[in-house]
């Protein structure tokens, strides 16, 4: 059977997405845009050459990926999200394949295996392995009484839990690896674990956690243990492992309350400020637009954040509230983790910011995780088709 | 359902939450503490480097320079880019300095700094290029000018022009010279010092836009620095190298003088050091060879040590006979070689003695008998104030180093130093100047000048003097006195039986007087072994309008005529031709 928008079933999709497009929320829709067009501007301005004769093309690139993206959203629309639901444990699977992939023919940048070369484009599956985990994850815990029991817990816990961790820790992605178990274990609290259970899961893991945080701590390359002895003393040797902490900390600081204008900040472009352009692009976008700039920059995540906690309220069914939950979730892991780290209020762990790092694959990957976001948000009202 | 609604509520608040720690974060960084990461991000982009300005020249006075400013090559290291490994043996081999010494360099950088460590000073072009050839395999290694001073002249005047230094490494650690740039120096002796002030000019700025890894980018601003200031002194280096060379490898010293105004002509103290081996920094090995040379060339002999002056204080007691109306028109002394005082006896450096003296002569064939009796009649202290009036006493007052005063006794002297009374035998010695007189080259020499000028007594200067200046100390002698002791010293040089025959010049018209200073140890300063006496000479030229006066005393050089004087003679035929006196 054919199908395509063509075909008498196609037509009738047409038909719902229509009715549909005008309860799409175009606050969700543009805000990300917005962002990310600050970002390429960042981008652009971070990199701008002083030693090298060009202009490197990053910001170039940055806004292609954002055509991509945001087709993709759109393209995300066109179909009802509960067909997710039907196809979750395929795609968590595939994820899983994928991430196993980078691990055996991964690229390495930077001393860890994050990027799977396809022709002229590398992608770093572990940012698409995201929206795969919440989703296989979603259907696996609502599919589960509530609260859930031993046997569903352990199962949980070691298939969407432990098993990403273990293959995003061996990339070494620390810090993706770090975050998605704790969206996992947030997914599962909302699901619901008993208070015994949770108890015994807390006293499992501290004690667990002296045994479990040598080995993780003995498998660290030495640049990440630096990173963390570092955060607990800056000043060991502003230069060395303390150098980039204390430099994002001047470049945020030197903004001051108006900033130093656009393209007119200098961390970035006299490379004191290391990852200028992807980890510690926020300390960038802070020192050339200053306290009201950034300020600015966080109401707009806060509003996608708290539009998709609001979507996840008005959910049709579990499976779309979990989905919000998950996703807004992450984006405040990551808002969080990136931000506080240039900062200098937590240990510099490898997290872009969402919409504004360069960086092809995380922004598809954000701009689907909106088009869910929108996806369950347009359907709300839809109970049966 | 329940749990749902809660969970979104509890995430829901943690964005909040996050949202306020971040505002409250941002606060403290951008608006209570932003002026200070300002400041750290301007100094981090911001490279200020002084610029060495280059030293004043030295010119003597007819214009010739004495020291050069050269340019030659240094190579530093930028501190090391993080990351980035230099082959240091590879490096080693390159440059010709051990792996040590280069990891020396490296270590004692401060931490942090992004100037660039110095490897090597003093490089010549031909080390450059090799150097340059292979510099790509050696990120952060740079070859840069930097200027040199070189001393043409050599051990020539040294004590007068003096050499300088790099800061020691001390000096630096006590914050002295901080303002200086780096590779700046410091005139340690001489001119160099004396004139540091004015020779040193004031650096310039580089303010350099810099990258994290110290790459220098864009200059932003440039101050150039203010050459410092020319200074001419008054010495005539022709004159001065004839002096040094009249000395052959005698120690000793010489001081010549300006009459008029008390400009320094020329400075010998010898032995002498070469200043060249200074400026590029010396070894401990050379500075103690230096330090413990037996001929202590640092010691400035013209200041700094003390003789008697012998039969050159004759002057002295003869000027004060005449004014004070000993040495009457018809005044004579027979001397027989010997005068008896009590028990003692009292020779004339002549055994035979002068016969019937009168002052010409005494002066002439520096008679000793008639200067006894001249003393005698005279007392101690009236001789002391001539001798203090003509500034024999006082520090000179160059400036040039430290100075020692001349010893003139009187009899309250005696009883203060020596708590005796002063005896009428001391009074004899001091007459012909032993004893307890002692003198420095530099007080001959003003002695001499107050002779030439009429009585004057100018404070040595090294500088061209426009206006004559006020003297320190001014006697007025009567004219006829002044014009009985001319004549004399002229005899001295010019007459037949003069003591200082051997400074008669064909040329010019000169006057003077010999000195033999006794060494302890050799009272008759006759005898054959054992060290010889020192030998003194003062002179003036031309005697008829004099624009030279100066003294010379060589060590160990026996009689003043025949040591002494021909010095003198070198020294005024050299600088009387050339200021055109022919």
């Amino acid at each position: 059977m054919k199908s395509g928008i063509f075909s008498v079933k196609g037509k009738k999709r047409l038909l719902r997405i229509l009715s549909a497009s005008h309860r799409i929320d175009w606050l969700l829709m543009v805000v990300p845009v917005i962002i990310t067009v600050l970002g390429i501007m960042t981008i652009y301005s971070a990199t701008r050459p002083v030693i090298e004769a060009y202009q490197p093309r990053f910001y170039l690139k940055q806004t292609l990926w954002l055509l991509i993206s945001f087709a993709a959203m759109i393209g995300t629309l066109t179909f009802d999200y509960k067909r997710l639901f039907r196809s979750a444990h395929y795609l968590y699977g595939l994820g899983v394949i994928l991430l196993l992939i980078t691990i055996f023919i991964g690229h390495e940048g930077m001393g860890a295996q994050r990027w799977i070369r396809l022709g002229p484009l590398s992608f770093q599956p572990s940012e698409i392995f995201r929206i795969l985990l919440i989703i296989g994850a979603s259907r696996f815990l609502i599919t589960q009484p509530s609260p859930l029991r031993w046997s569903s817990l352990l199962i949980y816990a070691l298939l969407y839990g432990l098993m990403p961790f273990y293959f995003l820790y061996k990339q070494p992605d620390l810090g993706t690896a770090l975050i998605l178990l704790f969206i996992s274990a947030i997914l599962a609290l909302v699901r619901g674990i008993g208070r015994r259970q949770l108890a015994i899961c807390l006293i499992g893991i501290i004690l667990f956690l002296p045994v479990g945080g040598r080995m993780i701590w003995s498998g660290l390359k030495d640049y990440q243990k630096n990173r963390i002895v570092a955060f607990m003393d800056p000043s060991v040797d502003p230069r060395g492992i303390g150098y980039q902490i204390e430099q994002s900390k001047i470049t945020i600081g030197s903004g001051k309350l108006l900033g130093k204008g656009y393209l007119k900040g200098t961390q970035g472009p006299f490379r004191f400020l290391p990852e200028k352009h992807t980890d510690f692009i926020f300390a960038v976008f802070a020192e050339e637009w200053g306290f009201i700039g950034s300020l600015v920059l966080l109401l707009l995540y806060g509003i996608i954040i708290i539009r998709g906690l609001e979507t996840a309220y008005y959910a049709k069914d579990l499976f779309g509230t979990f989905l919000a939950i998950a996703i807004s979730t992450v984006f405040l892991f990551y808002l969080f983790v990136n931000v506080g780290m240039t900062m200098g209020l937590l240990p510099v762990v490898g997290i872009p910011l969402p919409f504004f790092s360069y960086g092809g694959t995380a922004l598809l990957s954000n701009f689907i995780s909106v088009g869910l976001l929108i996806n369950v948000r347009m359907r709300r009202f839809e109970l049966f088709y | 359902m329940e749990s749902k609604e809660r969970a979104i509520r509890v995430i829901a608040f943690f964005t909040l939450l996050t949202g306020l720690v971040f505002l409250l974060r941002l606060w403290q960084l951008q608006i209570l503490r932003g002026n200070y990461y300002l400041q750290l991000s301007h100094k981090n982009r911001v490279s200020v480097v002084k610029i060495p300005a280059p030293r004043g020249i030295i010119y003597d006075r007819r214009g010739k320079p004495l020291v050069k400013n050269e340019p030659y090559f240094v190579v530093s290291l930028l501190p090391k880019p993080p990351g980035k490994e230099i082959n240091l043996s590879a490096l080693s081999e390159l440059i010709g300095l051990s792996v040590e010494e280069i990891s020396e360099r490296i270590i004692r950088q401060k931490p942090y700094s992004l100037e660039p460590i110095t490897l090597k000073r003093g490089l010549r072009f031909r080390d450059v290029a090799r150097i340059e050839a292979r510099r790509s395999d050696f990120p952060g290694l740079i070859i840069q000018t930097e200027i040199i001073r070189s001393y043409p002249y050599g051990k020539t005047a040294s004590h007068l022009i003096g050499y300088i230094s790099h800061p020691h490494e001390e000096e630096v650690r006590k914050g002295k010279f901080r303002d200086l740039p780096k590779g700046s120096y410091v005139g340690r002796w001489g001119a160099e010092a004396l004139f540091n002030d004015r020779l040193t000019g004031t650096p310039g700025v580089r303010f350099i836009e810099v990258d994290a890894l110290g790459r220098q980018l864009h200059p932003i601003k440039t101050v150039l620095p203010v050459r410092g200031e020319d200074i001419r002194l008054s010495i005539d280096i022709e004159a001065q190298k004839a002096a040094e060379a009249a000395f052959g490898r005698r120690s000793g010293a010489l001081l010549a003088l300006n009459p008029k105004n008390g400009e320094v002509l020329s400075l010998v103290s010898l032995p002498s050091f070469d200043p060249n081996i200074f400026v590029r920094g010396i070894s401990r090995a050379s500075w103690e060879r230096i330090i413990n040379d037996p001929g202590h060339p640092f010691l400035n002999r013209v200041f700094q040590s003390r003789y008697p002056p012998g039969s050159v204080f004759k002057i002295v007691t003869g000027l004060a006979g005449l004014e004070e109306g000993v040495i009457g028109r018809n005044f004579t002394v027979f001397c027989k070689g010997k005068i008896e005082v009590g028990i003692w006896t009292f020779r004339c450096w002549k055994e035979e003695g002068h016969g019937i003296t009168d002052f010409q002569k005494a002066i002439v064939e520096s008679c000793d008998i008639f200067f006894y009796e001249v003393g005698r009649l005279l007392g101690i202290d009236r001789i002391a104030k001539y001798a203090k009036a003509l500034g024999l006493e006082m520090k000179p007052g160059l400036g040039l180093s430290t100075e020692i005063q001349g010893i003139i006794p009187t009899t309250s002297w005696k009883k203060k130093n020596r708590g005796k009374p002063w005896y009428l035998g001391e009074t004899f010695n001091a007459a012909i100047g032993q004893g307890y007189v002692t003198i420095t080259p530099a007080h001959a020499a003003l002695l001499i000048s107050a002779m030439a000028n009429g009585g004057s007594v100018y404070r040595p200067v090294l500088t061209i003097q426009k206006d004559p200046p006020e003297p320190v100390s001014k006697i007025s002698i009567t004219p006829e006195h002044l014009k009985a002791l001319r004549t004399a010293l002229v005899g001295v040089v010019n007459s037949e039986k003069g003591t200082g025959r051997r400074a008669r010049s064909e040329r010019f018209l000169i006057a003077g007087k010999t000195g033999t200073a006794q060494v302890v140890g050799n009272p008759s300063g006759r005898a054959a072994t054992g060290p010889r006496d020192h030998a003194w000479f003062v002179a003036y030229a031309p005697a008829e309008d004099p624009s030279i006066a100066l003294s010379v005393f060589v060590e160990h050089g026996g009689h003043g005529g025949e040591a002494a004087a021909p010095i003198a003679k070198e020294v005024i035929e050299s600088y009387l031709s050339g200021e055109g006196w022919e």
